[in-house]
Order: C-alpha cells, then sequence, then structure tokens
C-alpha cells in the first residue's frame, strides 16, 4: 500500500489552481444602485437543493433555485476537494442568508431576494453553464429584480 | 446586475477576471471562512459589498488568512467493538450511527449520506470497498453507484457522525482527516483506492475516492 500522508488545503489549491479559465472578451460591469436600495441574491456553486429537488448528477451544468425563507438546503457536491464539515455546521459558511437577512434589518442592503441559485461547482466542461444555464439563471435573477449577487465558491 | 465573486484560489480569481473579485484565502468549502462566527462573516460581507463603490473592475483580497495547518485532527472517540464476527470497518460503522443521526439533526441535514446511499445502506456500501481491498476486481465487487459518489456517501456519514461528537465548529478537513487516517473504514477507502489503481480501474473511478492529493 503506497504511503499516506497528512493532507493540506494548499496542496489541493496547487493541484487546481492551473485549470485552464474562461477568457472574456468583455467585463460584464455594471453600476448597481446604492446597496441600501439594491436586491441581493446569493449564486452559489456549492450544489445547493432542497430535499425534494433533483440532486445534481455527474456532469449536471443546470441550477436550483433555492427558496430564501427555508433552511433546508443539502449539498449535492461530490467532489471530495473541499472541506464539507464547514458547511454542515453552519450554513452560512457557504450560503450565508442569515447574515443578508442582518443586513437588511439593519438597512445596510435594501432586501434579501427572496430566492437563490446553486450551480455545481465540480465541472469539468464549463461550455453548457457558459452557453446555456449560467446565461438562463442570470436572467431569472434579474426577473426577480435582482440588482447584486454575491458569488460564493465551492 | 452587479455580481461580487469571492474566489478561494487566487489564481483562479486572477485568471477568470470577474467585474469586483475577493480572493478570501480560506480553506476550500469555507468561502465565508469561519463556521459559527458571524461577526467574522460579516467582515467578509463587508469587504465584498465595498467593491461596489468601485467605478471599474476590482481585484481585492481580504485583510485575514485562515491557513490550514495540514496536521489538525479531530479527536473523536470511536466505539468499542462489538460484533467480533464483522470485519472491523462493519463494526465501526454500525457503532457510529447514533453519532450519525445525532450529526443529521444538528446539521439539519446538510451533509450526511444519502446522496446515492442512504445511511442505513452505509455498512453494505462499506462492504463492497473491503472487497476490492481484498483482491475483488472493483467492477465486480457491488459498490452500490458511481465510485466517488458512493465514497462521498460514505466520508460525510463519518464526518456527520464525528460533528455530533465534538462541541465545536471543526477545523478545516480535521474530520476527513480523522476519517482517513484513524478509523477502520478510512483504511479501506485508502486500500480500496490504491486497489482499483493497481487493477487499473479508469482513474477518475479511483481518484476522487479521496482528496486528490492523497
Amino acid at each position: 500500500m503506497e504511503e499516506t500522508h497528512l493532507m493540506a488545503d494548499s496542496d489541493i489549491k496547487t493541484m487546481t489552481e492551473g485549470l485552464p479559465a474562461p477568457d472574456f472578451e468583455t467585463t460584464a460591469f455594471t453600476t448597481p444602485p446604492p446597496l441600501s436600495e439594491a436586491t441581493v441574491a446569493i449564486v452559489t456553486s456549492a450544489s445547493l437543493h432542497h430535499p425534494e429537488q433533483d440532486d445534481f448528477e455527474v456532469m449536471d451544468t443546470g441550477y436550483r433555485v433555492l427558496d430564501g425563507s427555508r433552511r433546508d438546503y443539502v449539498t449535492g457536491h461530490w467532489s471530495p476537494n473541499f472541506d464539507g464539515a464547514g458547511f454542515a455546521y453552519d450554513m452560512n459558511t457557504v450560503f450565508p442568508l442569515d447574515r443578508l437577512d442582518e443586513l437588511a434589518e439593519r438597512g445596510v442592503i435594501g432586501r434579501v431576494a427572496d430566492q437563490h441559485i446553486a450551480y455545481a461547482g465540480n465541472q469539468f466542461d464549463l461550455s453548457a453553464i457558459r452557453m446555456d444555464s449560467g446565461p438562463a439563471g442570470a436572467k431569472w435573477l434579474r426577473e426577480q429584480g435582482v440588482d447584486v449577487v454575491l458569488l460564493t465558491p465551492v | 446586475m452587479a455580481t461580487v465573486a469571492l474566489g478561494s484560489i487566487r489564481k483562479q480569481i486572477e485568471s477568470t477576471a470577474p467585474p469586483r473579485g475577493l480572493w478570501c484565502d480560506f480553506p476550500l468549502g469555507r468561502p465565508l471562512g469561519k463556521p459559527g462566527d458571524p461577526d467574522f462573516q460579516h467582515r467578509v460581507l463587508a469587504a465584498a459589498f465595498a467593491l461596489l463603490d468601485s467605478p471599474e473592475p476590482v481585484f481585492a483580497e481580504f485583510d485575514e488568512v485562515i491557513h490550514d495547518s495540514g496536521d489538525e485532527m479531530l479527536a473523536c472517540p470511536l466505539p468499542p467493538r462489538h460484533d467480533p464476527d464483522a470485519h472491523p470497518a462493519i463494526d465501526e460503522a454500525n457503532g457510529l450511527r447514533a453519532a450519525y443521526d445525532r450529526g443529521v439533526e444538528m446539521s439539519n441535514g446538510r451533509f450526511g449520506a444519502g446522496r446515492v446511499v442512504a445511511a442505513d445502506d452505509i455498512p453494505a456500501a462499506i462492504e463492497s470497498f473491503i472487497r476490492i481491498a481484498e483482491g475483488t476486481p472493483w467492477a465486480e465487487a457491488g459498490i452500490p453507484g458511481m465510485p466517488m459518489r458512493v465514497s462521498h456517501d460514505i466520508r460525510s456519514y463519518y464526518e456527520t457522525a464525528a460533528l455530533a461528537m465534538v462541541d465545536h465548529a471543526p477545523a478545516a478537513w480535521a474530520g476527513t482527516r480523522w476519517f482517513l487516517d484513524q478509523t477502520e473504514t478510512g483504511k479501506v477507502m485508502m486500500a480500496a483506492r490504491v486497489a482499483m489503481q493497481e487493477q487499473e480501474a479508469p482513474q477518475p473511478m479511483w481518484f476522487y475516492l479521496t482528496p486528490g492529493d492523497r
């Protein structure tokens, strides 16, 4: 049997940091309304879904709509290359909805969107997300009146 | 619609160049940094939302790093042998079931087994990897699903049980190290991974059974 060693987060980052990144011809930069007037949503790549929704299959490039009034979020992320205990202990480690609710109560942000979006972050081919489900998710968020999106990676 | 992207890996967020990117040098899987620490999470959010004031694309670094030492491991008690006729890994998994159920309740089911293998079937899933470690060809071992997804359910079963046995937010990877290096089932998974590689299983079938640097 091969000799085992304790892994470190830095080792895994080193393994993955050189993965080819998409090359965007332009930067989609826009200026939002003042944060205190903005509707804020979260888009996460943590493969979150509600229990009754379809889990993320391997190579699943779709998205799931998450109801912000609920707290029953399950991760379907199957990659072994992330720590899951942080999310298990506190969902806000990945999906900081409680924190956004607090910011809305303080008037720091205008309001928290009623619904949010999750994709699967462990992808081998990003073309379907770039060309299809990514723009579709963005269009859906705009139709919900979202002004600002916080992207949280897993 | 404006976006603010948190990034855990500097080179990736630099190369994708989002309109507003905040590199947070935190362990993978913890983009807000510290579980159970609302003040810290608010600091991260404040730094992220501050980028909305920039009149042009901007990249920034969060001012605090959370470094994984690479050797922190949970100290969880393992159940004593109950069934001397069972493989130690199976006996262990059965012995952790009560802790697992408490962990599911604590975590509201966020990270347990059940993607492809329900908790009741975890011992049978472990048995398939025992067979591989003992020489059965991997394709004939009865793995109840894609190996990486079954493996993830087994690891999640153990890490969820561990969550119920500690009274604090575990350090990043501390539960994974405990599972892979301290438990009987962890030993089985490592041995099965080596056996599958030696059997020339397709690389994704064995590689993703554990974190990639193992």
